[in-house]
């Protein structure tokens, strides 16, 4: 498999706080990475620098063998790098299926509003919202909204999606639906670039994993080898004896 | 398809009662009235592109009137050319200036922007003032034979007249073709979260510079126009500063973000502004009703007039854009 991201040495600093340091690593075509981390360790942040919406102090980052270090975030998603939002942001005055058309309008293909509004509608089914489709985002639960940031993503056509805590805050059955429509999305041929806490999910849904700490990658493997790291277990988990209930769930 | 939208028709109809009404029985004075209405009507829906569509107050919008009064009026006196082709240009060079400041001041945001667009009016009103081809705070003045390309002075007024009204139904028109397009998605999605757009794709320093511009066109063309008709323009009166005001209130009232209220509240305030200013109680009263008018819109019905008629029959939202 090829990389289709690979992020080498980029740091962020903000004034003195080092946000993100020389933190490197590669995501192959097909793949779901996790990016894992206690509070503050950066994972946002680095998601805004892939992104574009965060210039980087050093490094590279590079998409489908394009470099694409500091492009800002309405040409990344062009590229076809489409991202999901930790605090929900949707286009509060208008409809769902508005919102889902602007991401399909201003995605990789550029869609004329016709089209765009057929993907939206299309992608609107796929996650489950298809009957709210004419109901304002503002009136939307929390795990509406969350579906509408990924709806909003995929309507871009993207090939890797960044999914930022796409779980948080939604209860078990919806935590269920979210994980089969993470499955369905990767099967469909878009790689998944994904932030998340729970552990469970992350573990259950990665093909790999990366361990972030104050800013600095702690660790990268397979989920299995990831929870068996001693380093990761001291210093993100904080109680050994998470492992043994992790192993559990494997 | 913009033929389909019942309001296109809706404003064609309305420009041609505009155009039949005072015609028809020769009323010079009610003529005077509309057109007035329709300049209100040009800037408010103008204004309504940035304010509504986009998000971004301007209060400066009246410069775009002003510059173009001047520009426009320069062209056709001082060197004689062709009423309509000054216009044109006048608001083309007023666009063009719009472009160059918009890239400049649209990395603003609220309230930053909205004080940049008082110093770009500011700043030009100071440069007209000080600028001897325009003939510094004196101005220009149309001489009488000016007058004469059109066909004598009675003729000419009517013509502008018309112009006016013309350009009232194209700042309309194109407020529907943009609420529309996938321009206007792009617009909206700004105005509801401008990092949320970005993110989602919408390039919104290259969208907030063309609409910022586009929306100087059509009220530089009409300064020519009225200016024209008004036979002199000066730097006090061309760069008005309470105009621009009273553009917010216009469009706060009618509804901001929709064509027929962005017409409707510049209709219905220039109307009650000229009963207020002609009446001999009341002199100089309107700043006070258009201050407290704002304050009532702003705290209870924030959508203004069309606002309110989308609450109360839903389906309207549909029908009247």
């Amino acid at each position: 498999m090829t990389a289709l991201l690979e992020v080498s040495g980029v740091t962020k600093r903000f004034g003195g706080l080092l946000a993100v340091s020389d933190v490197s690593f590669t995501l192959a075509e097909g793949e779901i990475l996790g990016l894992i981390g206690p509070n503050g360790a950066g994972k946002t942040t680095l998601f805004n620098m892939v992104n574009g919406v965060y210039k980087l102090n050093a490094g590279k980052i590079s998409f489908a063998g394009q470099d694409i270090t500091n492009r800002p975030p309405n040409e990344v998603v062009h590229l076809g790098i489409a991202r999901t939002h930790q605090i929900v942001k949707p286009l509060y005055g208008m409809t769902v299926l508005e919102n889902v058309t602007v991401g399909a309008c201003f995605g990789r293909d550029s869609l004329q509003l016709k089209p765009a509004r057929k993907v939206a509608l299309e992608v609107l089914e796929r996650v489950g919202l298809a009957e709210r489709a004419d109901t304002p985002a503002r009136s939307l639960t929390i795990a509406g909204k969350k579906r509408l940031e990924v709806a909003r993503a995929l309507a871009a056509h993207p090939k890797l999606l960044l999914l930022d805590e796409v779980l948080a805050g939604l209860n078990p059955t919806e935590v269920e639906l979210m994980i089969g429509m993470v499955r369905s999305i990767r099967d469909s041929g878009i790689s998944v670039l994904m932030i998340e806490h729970l552990m469970q999910a992350i573990m259950s849904l990665s093909d790999r994993i990366v361990v972030l700490n104050l800013g600095s990658k702690l660790a990268e493997g397979r989920p299995q080898e990831v929870v068996n790291n001693s380093d990761v277990v001291e210093a993100y988990l904080g109680f050994p004896d998470i492992v043994d209930k992790l192993r559990g769930v494997q | 398809m913009i033929f389909r939208r019942p309001v296109f028709w809706l404003t064609l109809v309305f420009a041609g009662l505009m155009i039949a009404i005072p015609l028809h029985n020769n009323n010079v004075s009610l003529r005077e009235d509309l057109i007035l209405v329709a300049v209100a009507i040009i800037l408010a829906s103008n204004l309504n592109l940035m304010i509504g569509y986009t998000g971004y107050v301007n209060f400066g919008h009246i410069v775009f009137y002003g510059l173009g009064g001047y520009i426009g009026l320069y062209l056709a006196t001082v060197r004689g050319w062709n009423l309509v082709l000054s216009a044109l240009l006048a608001g083309l060079a007023v666009s063009l200036c719009a472009l160059l400041f918009g890239f400049g001041i649209l990395r603003l945001r609220g309230a930053y922007f909205a004080l940049a667009t008082i110093g770009i009016l500011v700043a030009v009103q100071s440069f007209v003032y000080n600028f001897d081809p325009w003939g510094r705070s004196t101005g220009l003045y149309v001489s009488f034979a000016a007058y004469q390309p059109l066909g004598g002075a009675r003729r000419a007024l009517w013509i502008t007249y018309f112009l006016v009204i013309a350009v009232m139904a194209l700042s309309m028109i194109l407020s529907l073709a943009i609420k529309i397009s996938k321009f206007g998605l792009g617009l909206f999605a700004i105005r509801e979260d401008e990092d949320a757009a970005v993110v989602l794709g919408v390039n919104a320093t290259v969208y907030k510079a063309i609409i910022y511009s586009v929306s100087a066109f059509l009220p530089a063309v009409a300064g020519t126009l009225m200016f024209y008709k008004n036979g002199m323009i000066d730097p006090s009166i061309a760069f008005e500063f309470m105009l621009s005001l009273e553009g917010i209130v216009m469009l706060m009232l009618g509804g901001k973000g929709t064509v027929v209220g962005a017409a409707l509240g510049g209709g219905l305030y220039e109307k009650l502004r000229s009963y207020l200013l002609t009446s001999p109680k009341l002199s100089n009263f309107h700043l006070v009703i258009a201050g407290v008018l704002l304050l009532l819109v702003v705290l209870f019905a924030p959508g203004g007039l069309i606002g309110w008629l989308y609450r109360l029959v839903p389906r309207s939202e549909k029908v009247i854009e």
